[in-house]
């Protein structure tokens, strides 16, 4: 087993409806068999659009959402199978920064309660000492050690998120699942909070999965992404690659789709390209097949296999069979 | 150094007076009915309990500000005692009803699914059963007593506190800190009353009040019916049902106690609507 | 000639600190067949802008303090009410981010784009309903037939911001004014609903105005672009003049703040937060974050021209660009 965080066969389906009143009873396979690796210290992005399952599966790898199948290891711990002991050790090892600053912290208290609690609750230490560390961890994200008794309100986005990155440190954890943490952000401030967070990354050698809609945000902090499409893993290597000589066709077309600051690079996508299908109702066989311009008639019967048609790089889709 | 800044649900109360005069009304005239309990040994003319039937029935005079009733006590000092009853069964039983209620509407809301089902239909069936009614029933089972009379009023307000936390609460469970504790291994006692619950504290401030109301009503109705705390010990409801034996020759005698049970509940209605007021639009922002 | 020309425009808010401006002393022009782009950050005014012209600020707590807009001759921050609602979505059609916004969740899509033909267009209704099947047709919603007496809530958000469009689009507008209409939308979905207003604006031969606060989105459907900062514009110019040569810090600090997926470049954060609409701003206002800062910035610098069609409000940028 290596060292950082494996997933192999990951699957969620979330259940509605049903019963007595519930009307009509809908299952959406929200992750499906869904398998990646982080190596220790590594940063691994997941890149999708809305509803392609990116952020439930990174739920998952925590157990704040309880995972159907699969296998998930961090280290020396079997995260899927872990007990309730076990999972208390799991919280100071793997923490996890939110996307929205304004619902990520309690209204209703401090910046230093918010801070010391996860030292308290876990033992760790309290009282002067705990303050002590809390005032570090403030500087350590760019804020003053001044502000410990003050309320989330009087922040700006920015800076909330700041106090959330801290308090998910508190812990000293070794890896981190952000979240779409940028993406409430504006352009200035988002630069900002990509930097704290590429530096607290190399100072205290954290892993990362980073869960982000924007491939520009996920080429500038990761090595390696994998790109999600309603619920599966459809393409996977190292980024520089990845972007560069896209495999999937639907890789590509969030890679055309994307806009780019530059009027030179203006694209004018001649066909039309359709709109992401239901997850609860799925097209049979490749997902994406009814938005694909290469479709064959294999693809609307034939789930692709996950194949490796060049070295580091994973794809499933039946152009590479 | 570290300033203190204030807490939200204050700061949020501490508006509420300064943009809202009738709440201010409401709370000045709250404060004065609680001094006048308080200060009722000192204020009071005479002994709210002694018997003087040579003076009975006597209207206002200079003597006897509010006249005396028909076992000849003076009327001024028994409103003056009896304010100590009312307030003390209206905050007792408005206590005790928000922290049971506040407590299963959290817990509701926050576990969802099966407990949910099971205690809101619990709430549903005492909330089918008029209050009056549900206390007298109460007070039927266990005895009149003041003891029982806190206890009854208190389990009939139980449901609309229930329901009051439990809305917040489903909003609340969905918000990236609950994940964010649950990340950080805090248990779900901790998330329920340490997290969720100083959330809906204002809520639960302002329904207090106004059901404080309600709860001062019910105590005068059990003792207006005999239920109540038994004589000779001045309660407001107790008095308008012996003033009520001489409505014709001797009007004050009910007119009297009924006032003081009217004002007492429109001051807490003025303050609990505009708590409500300022409250609402400020903490649904966030 | 231009179609709408804005001047001098400002816009005031109540505050608990007072009447403060959120938007002061704006000039645009958007011509015919024209793209105007307006970029900015949350609290830059580039909405306040677009709800200004368009007059649709809540009265109680918003004023328009000052300047113009002439639109088809006519002053629009200065006419009433009945008469803005015969220009609003007749003469300049809208097309906001949230689609749910602009669409009555009680009424089938049908019947809301019918009763904009019948009371702008005056058409009777069985014609209005044969147009309304064109346009949903025009603006691609698959099978429109079937769709067109379907509800809002039973579309997705792509959709529904097609049926906006072809709402927006009923009455032949002029001027069509797009507030951050991608925002809420994926990737693949924004670039077919901006593929669709391209396409529309060259058909109609309409004036659009875009607003967003994606310098991305700015490349792909601009023509002329004004940058807003705290309630200025700090600097304007033709699409291709302001990526190829900002001058304005901030617009400078912008493009090296976003980090792009079709190269790697060092990101440059902006350091600082925008200011507040509550504080005083002497001076440029952008100066506490900006890495060129000289004494002279305490004064507020004018928009100066310094080429054709490019103007600039910092006093350094205009000093190295002679006019």
């Amino acid at each position: 087993m290596s060292d950082g965080l494996t997933v192999s066969g990951l699957s969620k389906t979330f259940v509605s409806g049903g019963g007595l009143l519930g009307g009509p009873e809908q299952r959406v396979r929200a992750v499906d068999d869904v398998s990646f690796a982080v190596e220790e210290q590594g940063s691994l992005g997941l890149v999708g659009e809305s509803g392609c399952g990116k952020s439930t599966a990174a739920r998952c790898v925590l157990r704040l959402i309880e995972p159907d199948a699969g296998a998930i290891h961090y280290a020396d711990i079997d995260i899927a199978k872990a007990g309730r002991h076990e999972l208390v050790r799991i919280r100071r090892r793997i923490q996890i920064v939110f996307q929205d600053p304004y619902s990520s912290l309690n209204p209703r208290r401090t910046i230093r309660q918010t801070l010391t609690e996860p030292l308290r609750v876990h033992g760790v230490c309290a009282g002067r000492e705990a303050d002590e560390r809390a005032g570090q961890m403030l500087s350590e994200v760019g804020l003053s050690r001044d502000v410990l008794n003050r309320y989330p309100h009087e922040f700006s986005g920015g800076q909330r998120q700041r106090v959330g990155i801290a308090r998910a440190l508190m812990l000293e954890p070794s890896f981190v699942v952000a979240d779409e943490p940028v993406s409430a952000l504006d352009v200035s401030v988002q630069a900002q909070v990509l930097r704290l967070l590429a530096d607290l990354r190399d100072r205290r050698r954290l892993g990362f999965l980073f869960i982000s809609h924007d491939l520009g945000v996920i080429r500038h902090f990761c090595k390696q992404v994998a790109v999600m499409y309603l619920g599966r893993i459809v393409e996977q290597g190292p980024v520089e690659e990845l972007f560069r000589e896209p495999l999937h066709p639907y890789t590509r077309l969030l890679l055309d789709s994307s806009p780019v600051p530059d009027p030179a690079a203006r694209r004018d996508l001649s066909e039309e390209t359709g709109e992401v299908p239901s997850a609860s109702n799925p097209p049979p066989g490749c997902a994406f097949h009814p938005r694909c311009p290469h479709a064959m008639p294999v693809c609307r019967e034939i789930r692709p296999a996950t194949t490796s048609p060049a070295p580091n790089r994973l794809v499933a889709c039946h152009l590479y069979g | 150094m570290s300033t203190r800044t204030a807490n939200p649900m204050w700061s949020a109360l501490a508006s509420a007076f300064r943009t809202n005069k009738t709440s201010w009304v409401g709370f000045v005239m709250i404060v004065l009915i609680i001094l006048a309990a308080l200060l009722a040994p000192v204020l009071a003319p005479a002994d709210p309990i002694e018997q003087d039937i040579l003076r009975k029935l006597e209207p206002p005079s200079a003597e006897s500000i509010l006249g005396t009733d028909s076992f000849g006590r003076d009327i001024l000092s028994r409103i003056l005692y009896g304010a100590r009853i009312s307030l003390v069964v209206g905050l007792a039983s408005i206590l005790i009803a928000s922290l049971i209620g506040g407590a299963l509407g959290v817990i509701a809301g926050y576990v969802g699914g099966r407990v949910d089902r099971l205690i809101m239909g619990a709430m549903d069936v005492m909330l089918a059963f008029p209050t009056l009614l549900l206390g007298l029933m109460i007070v039927a089972m266990i005895g009149p007593s003041l003891q029982n009379l806190i206890i009854a009023i208190a389990l009939t307000e139980i449901a609309p506190f229930a329901r009051i936390a439990r809305a917040p609460t489903l909003l609340l469970r969905e918000r990236e800190f609950i994940e964010a504790g649950r990340a950080l291994g805090f248990s779900d006692l901790r998330l329920m009353f340490v997290h969720i619950l100083p959330n809906i504290v204002s809520d639960l401030v302002v329904m207090g009040t106004l059901w404080m109301a309600q709860a001062i009503r019910t105590e005068a109705s059990l003792s207006f019916i005999g239920l109540g705390v038994p004589p000779p010990t001045a309660t407001w409801g107790s008095m308008v049902r012996e003033g009520f034996e001489h409505i014709l020759d001797a009007p004050w005698l009910a007119v009297l106690p009924s006032l003081a049970i009217l004002l007492t509940v429109i001051a807490l209605n003025m303050l609990g609507d505009g708590l409500r007021d300022a409250i609402d639009p400020k903490l649904r922002r966030e | 000639m231009s179609l709408l020309s804005v001047s001098g425009l400002t816009t005031e808010f109540r505050t608990d600190a007072g009447w403060r401006a959120a938007v002061r002393d704006v000039d645009l022009e958007v011509g015919a067949n024209e793209t105007l782009a307006i970029v900015g950050e949350s609290g830059s005014g580039k909405s306040v802008t677009a709800l200004s012209i368009l007059r649709l600020l809540p009265e109680a707590g918003a004023r328009i303090a000052g300047g113009s807009c002439l639109f088809e001759g006519r002053d629009l921050a200065h006419l009433d009410e009945t008469a803005m609602q015969a220009i609003r979505g007749a003469r300049i059609g809208m097309v906001f981010q949230e689609p749910m916004t602009a669409l009555n969740p009680t009424m089938t899509i049908g019947n809301q784009i019918g009763e904009v033909l019948v009371r702008h267009r005056g058409m009777p209704r069985a014609e209005a309903r044969a147009e309304t099947l064109r346009l949903l047709e025009r603006v691609r919603l698959p099978s429109p037939a079937r769709r067109i007496d379907d509800y809002p809530h039973q579309f997705s958000g792509g959709m529904r911001q097609r049926v906006v469009i072809a709402m927006a689009i009923a009455c032949r507008p002029a001027l069509l004014l797009a507030d951050e209409p991608t925002t809420a939308l994926d990737v693949t979905i924004q670039a077919q609903i901006l593929r669709l207003l391209k396409e529309l604006q060259r058909e109609n031969g309409m004036g659009m105005i875009f607003i967003t606060h994606n310098l991305g989105v700015v490349a792909q459907i601009a023509d002329r672009v004004a940058v807003m900062y705290a309630g200025r514009i700090v600097e304007s110019a033709p699409v291709d003049e302001i990526f190829a040569r900002p001058l304005h810090p901030y617009t400078r600090g912008l493009l090296q703040a976003m980090p792009r997926h079709d190269r790697m470049q060092d990101l440059e954060p902006i350091p600082g937060a925008v200011p507040s609409i509550r504080e005083t701003i002497v001076g440029c206002a952008f100066a506490p974050r900006c890495p060129l800062r000289i004494a002279r910035c305490v004064e507020a610098p004018p928009l100066d021209a310094v080429g054709e069609n490019h103007a600039v409000r910092c006093w350094v940028a205009a000093e190295k660009v002679p006019a």
